[in-house]
């Protein structure tokens, strides 16, 4: 079995079109960029201020004014644009991003996210969390199923929001959920894992599609 | 016109206990560092410091932090730098430190409304969370938002790449960040810059700041390696 963050991160990539713009989270979300499909070309947003940021850089290349929100740095394409924090940000909110790809602590029935704070443990703050959940056309999930066996999707969040109602698609080692006014619905599962292996790793209601599709 | 170069340490001399400053970057990145050592060496204390994030060890705000200079932290992310949870818990009240946390981009546009003459303004943002608490909720078209407040400060520390005489300044790459916004809304605004040169040198299509904004300005800044 491949690993499972390139799992969720191959996945992922299937999940973005041509032309779109794309806010990719640190860690596994980065690594989206490495699975774009055939003929898909995207242009990432950093929101520390670039349109259209590129792989690192080769080693004894870099620019050290240069970096992406995780402070590392970067490179960017041809056609690229530097701005401030408040442009990147009404970029943001303006509904100008296509996709944010995020990892979550918890998400719920209803959408709602959490993944910024752990009280009286981790308080890393929400830097841009918030905003790009908020802002972005399209909010996709990509973790695992569980923390430790312990589910991250759950009927309610026990964590405070990062969001509420935010959430459209929850990408998982698992399988690929759908969030919808019903409730939160299975459209792929993974070949190596059963519906009811899905379910116990679940706490919320995970409700089936009729449709259900192999998840590759 | 009035000669606004100094030395770092000039510059900041001014910056006295309890100043509310300002300073700019991205997890260091954008930040002026020469100005930060000359306020470490200053040694001033209860410091409001208001920047994206807390910096890196060793680098940015961080070295405030380390100094004990910093009463309250206002930013948007502060996971980089272990300091913060440690002082945030500490049980030696004058290491406490108080941590406001603020999303990034209400953070950016706080500060804008603060240097562009704004009341506040209403974002969706932060709505259902426990950032809304305390904060008037505005239901426009169905839709919740909340009222933010604007941000000013006494002082900004912002970072350029080229500055003129006069203040106009440049950046490059990543290094915008909050340091456009923040040098609109401070009273004393200082650049620690990576070259000064005379007035008419930089394309007037390339200033970025004008120095209408900028009282002082100070040489020596470089592309700082991480």
């Amino acid at each position: 079995m491949a690993d499972i963050k390139e799992i969720i991160a191959a996945r992922v990539a299937k999940e973005l079109h041509d032309g779109d713009v794309v806010n990719l989270g640190i860690g596994l979300p980065t690594m989206v960029a490495d699975f774009l499909p055939e003929g898909v070309s995207i242009i990432l947003q950093s929101e520390n201020g670039i349109m259209g940021m590129g792989p690192a850089p080769e080693p004894g290349k870099e620019d050290v004014d240069i970096v992406n929100a995780g402070g590392q740095c970067v490179t960017i394409v041809p056609g690229a644009m530097f701005f401030d924090s408040a442009t990147s940000f009404g970029i943001i909110r303006g509904g100008h991003v296509d996709v944010t790809v995020l990892g979550a602590l918890e998400v719920d029935e209803k959408g709602n996210l959490a993944n910024w704070i752990v009280p009286g443990k981790i308080v890393p703050g929400m830097g841009g969390a918030m905003d790009l959940v908020v802002g972005a056309r399209k909010v996709v999930i990509a973790m695992t199923h569980t923390q430790k066996g312990k589910p991250k999707i759950l009927k309610s969040c026990t964590l405070p929001y990062t969001a509420v109602g935010v959430v459209d698609l929850i990408i998982t080692e698992m399988g690929v959920m759908e969030v919808t006014p019903e409730g939160i619905v299975l459209k792929e599962l993974h070949p190596d894992y059963t519906v009811e292996q899905v379910k116990e790793a679940t706490e919320a209601t995970l409700l089936v599609s009729p449709d259900l599709k192999v998840m590759a | 016109m009035k000669d606004k170069i100094k030395t770092a340490d000039e510059a900041v001399s001014m910056i006295g206990d309890g100043a509310a400053v300002m300073v700019g970057g991205f997890m260091a990145c954008g930040t002026p560092e020469i100005l930060i050592d000359a306020l470490v060496r200053k040694g001033s204390k209860n410091l409001t410091i208001i920047c994206n994030d807390a910096g890196v060890p060793g680098r940015g705000v961080a070295k405030l932090l380390t100094n004990g200079q910093i009463k309250t932290l206002i930013a948007s992310h502060v996971g980089l730098n272990p300091e913060v949870a440690q002082r945030m818990n500490t049980d030696v009240p004058e290491d406490k430190l108080e941590c406001l946390l603020i999303p990034q981009g209400t953070l950016a546009e706080r500060i804008r409304a603060g240097g562009c003459g704004l009341g506040g303004f209403l974002t969706p943002t932060g709505v259902g969370t426990i950032v809304a608490e305390g904060k008037q909720v505005i239901t426009l078209d169905g839709r919740d938002y909340l009222l933010e407040l604007p941000l000013r400060a006494d002082y900004a520390l912002i970072r350029g790449n080229v500055t003129d005489k006069f203040g106009n300044t440049t950046y490059h790459g990543t290094t915008r960040t909050f340091n456009l916004m923040m040098a609109t809304a401070a009273e004393h605004v200082i650049v620690g810059t990576c070259k000064i040169v005379e007035v008419g040198e930089i394309d007037p299509n390339s200033v970025v700041t004008s120095g209408i904004f900028v009282d002082s300005i100070v040489g020596g800044e470089q592309p700082w390696q991480i």
